[in-house]
């Protein structure tokens, strides 16, 4: 392969990995954006979602060959998933932060913790340690594109991505109920005085933010398999993603998860970092960005009031 | 008895990280997830110096406090400028940095294997066999007992009413004249030098160490025993310390380790960290109270003009 091609090459599966990290890093940085707390369940929601999605999916599936119903049954799991995932997101929501709303900053965060160990455990109590295979819903042997070998999943990684961060994108900016959630994110006490139903905004960014999660998490069991432990280093990571873009911002959680996917992929296949250190690239990465620009590549900095 | 002596071995050697965490995040409201990435250090440093440099124990420890202390300020001192959210993330990155490390440095950690025959503890030619518990778990009462008093003094010193001033509002304690930045990387360093410690005693204790000891799930213990016991108070730090290795080694004790599942107490703990929060944010024993003239509280007039 010329240079060029190798180029292109790891900037596919750069693009496909990042843009997993950004699926779930919008989650994250919506939530981040309205209630200025971290979320930190959300990487234990992806993994619930990639579970649910393969039981789905097996079920729907049975024993039926690949073919055009395994991929329909594949994108129904998919939603089922995502619903499921919307609902226990609120769920958690109303459970364990809606009561430490007004509480002390610490609070929140030490309630997601639990509520994280509760899920990844409760997980492997329910599902067992073992890992588990998701089946591709299509034959995932590579095609050659111009020079440059994409896997049948890879373009599904692409399409599905891009496709929910435009529609995000859209929602947000666009509709009456994004416009809610923009004014909530900016005040919230003002946004109820204007007569936004705070707590209605509040359980959709929860709803949306986990959905997407379900959708990443299947997307990232189809390479990696189903275990109780799968949202822990994604979630990170994609949290981290969320950080470099800016946190709160929409387009900083995509870009910057894009990066990291890329800055991870580079890593290791140009700058030879071993294998065994990838993982510590991204939080390398996080120190570095929180030293330089705290607040993100397309973060707003924000002044300390008294 | 056995098994209650090793829940008592362990609430010694957790209590010790988690005075520190209390330092950190019941004094300085910090909320830091990385007293597992310091443990490690200690017991990696114990563990190293003693069976390739043939190092005697009781030499490792204040090695072991070095490296947590310089790795403490080295964390520190960057990321102790960000916000409690950041800090979080950063101190758990670093966590899962150190572990990183020492799975990969084959050369010296022996990677995932680990290393194994580590020398017993001793003092004079008495062994501290940790196979005969009681003598064990005396020195390990008398290293906590020194602890506990050197970090209560240093709470309730100029210290510790700086840190609870920075943690109540930074900008006002700033203009107060406190130095915020020195205090919170002071009680970061002191806060990581006690998991050190923690972690040397780890070592000789098990008498080998391996990377999969020193995960997350240790940190989250930690927090989870400050967070029950009450922030703030060191006492019931311990207390804490207690109940969590009283819950994690219940299956065992009761010999139900058949009936419970291994996921039992980890959920459990997870549970305690959102109940707490949501109906009782102070812990069982609840915040320390300061009395800052030094004489007892009297009711009536006095307590007027005081507030």
């Amino acid at each position: 392969m010329s240079s060029v091609a190798v180029f292109f090459q790891h900037l596919t599966n750069g693009l496909t990995l990042g843009g997993i990290y950004a699926l779930i890093a919008l989650g994250y940085t919506m939530v981040y954006g309205i209630l200025k707390f971290i979320n930190f369940a959300h990487g234990d929601i992806l993994m619930v979602g990639a579970y649910m999605g393969m039981f789905a999916f097996d079920f729907l599936r049975g024993d039926a060959p690949l073919g055009a119903w395994t991929f329909i049954s594949f994108l129904l799991a998919m939603i089922f998933s995502a619903v499921f995932c919307a609902v226990l997101g609120m769920f958690i929501e109303k459970v364990a932060y809606k009561p430490l709303r007004r509480a002390a900053r610490l609070a929140p965060l030490l309630s997601a913790i639990g509520v994280s160990f509760i899920l990844s455990n409760g997980a492997a109590w329910m599902w067992g340690t073992q890992s588990r295979k998701l089946n591709y819903p299509f034959d995932n042997s590579p095609i050659t594109i111009l020079g440059i070998s994409i896997t049948p999943h890879q373009i599904l990684v692409l399409i599905v991505s891009f496709a929910m961060m435009v529609a995000l994108t859209l929602f947000v900016g666009k509709s009456r109920m994004g416009k809610a959630m923009r004014a909530t994110s900016l005040d919230q006490d003002t946004a109820q005085l204007m007569g936004i139903n705070v707590n209605v905004v509040i359980s959709l960014t929860f709803a949306i933010g986990s959905a997407l999660a379900a959708v990443g998490g299947m997307l990232i069991a189809l390479d990696y398999k189903c275990y109780p432990t799968l949202g822990t280093m994604t979630g990170l990571k994609a949290f981290v993603a969320a950080v470099v873009g800016g946190i709160g911002n929409i387009s900083g959680a995509m870009l910057g998860g894009i990066l990291l996917g890329l800055v991870e992929t580079f890593g290791v296949a140009v700058l030879g970092i071993p294998q065994g250190y990838k993982d510590t690239i991204a939080f390398v990465i996080l120190i570095i960005i929180l030293l330089l620009k705290p607040e993100g590549i397309l973060g707003k900095v924000e002044k300390e009031k008294v | 008895m056995s098994f209650f002596q090793i829940i008592l071995i362990y609430t010694c050697i957790y209590a010790l990280m988690a005075i520190g965490q209390n330092l950190i995040t019941g004094y300085g409201g910090m909320l830091s997830l990385c007293q597992a990435g310091f443990f490690a250090l200690g017991s990696y440093a114990t563990a190293i110096l003693t069976t390739t440099y043939g190092w005697n124990f009781w030499l490792t420890l204040p090695v072991a406090v070095l490296i947590s202390a310089i790795c403490g300020f080295a964390i520190g001192m960057p990321t102790l400028r960000l916000k409690g959210d950041y800090l979080a993330i950063a101190t758990l990155g670093f966590g899962e940095i150190v572990r990183n490390v020492i799975n990969n440095w084959d050369s010296l950690t022996k990677g995932p294997m680990g290393i194994q025959k580590i020398p017993q503890a001793a003092i004079l030619g008495f062994k501290f066999n940790p196979y005969k518990k009681t003598a064990f778990l005396i020195m390990l009462v008398v290293v906590l007992a020194i602890c506990y008093f050197l970090f209560r003094r240093l709470a309730r010193s100029r210290m510790g009413r700086a840190l609870a001033a920075v943690r109540e509002d930074e900008i006002a304690a700033a203009s107060m004249g406190i130095n915020t930045t020195k205090y919170k990387v002071s009680a970061f360093i002191l806060g990581a030098s006690v998991a050190g410690i923690a972690g040397s005693f780890q070592a000789v204790y098990i008498l080998s160490v391996t990377p999969g000891t020193y995960t997350f799930m240790v940190s989250i213990m930690v927090l989870c025993m400050v967070v029950l016991g009450g922030m703030g108070n060191f006492l019931a730090c311990i207390l804490g310390a207690f109940i969590i290795q009283f819950i994690s080694y219940f299956p065992q004790l009761t010999g139900l380790t058949n009936v419970i599942p291994a996921q039992a107490k980890q959920i459990i703990f997870g549970l305690i960290l959102v109940v707490m929060m949501i109906w009782r944010p102070q812990g069982i024993m609840g915040r320390e109270k300061f009395d800052y003239s030094g004489e007892k509280r009297k009711k009536g007039a006095k307590d007027a003009t005081r507030n």
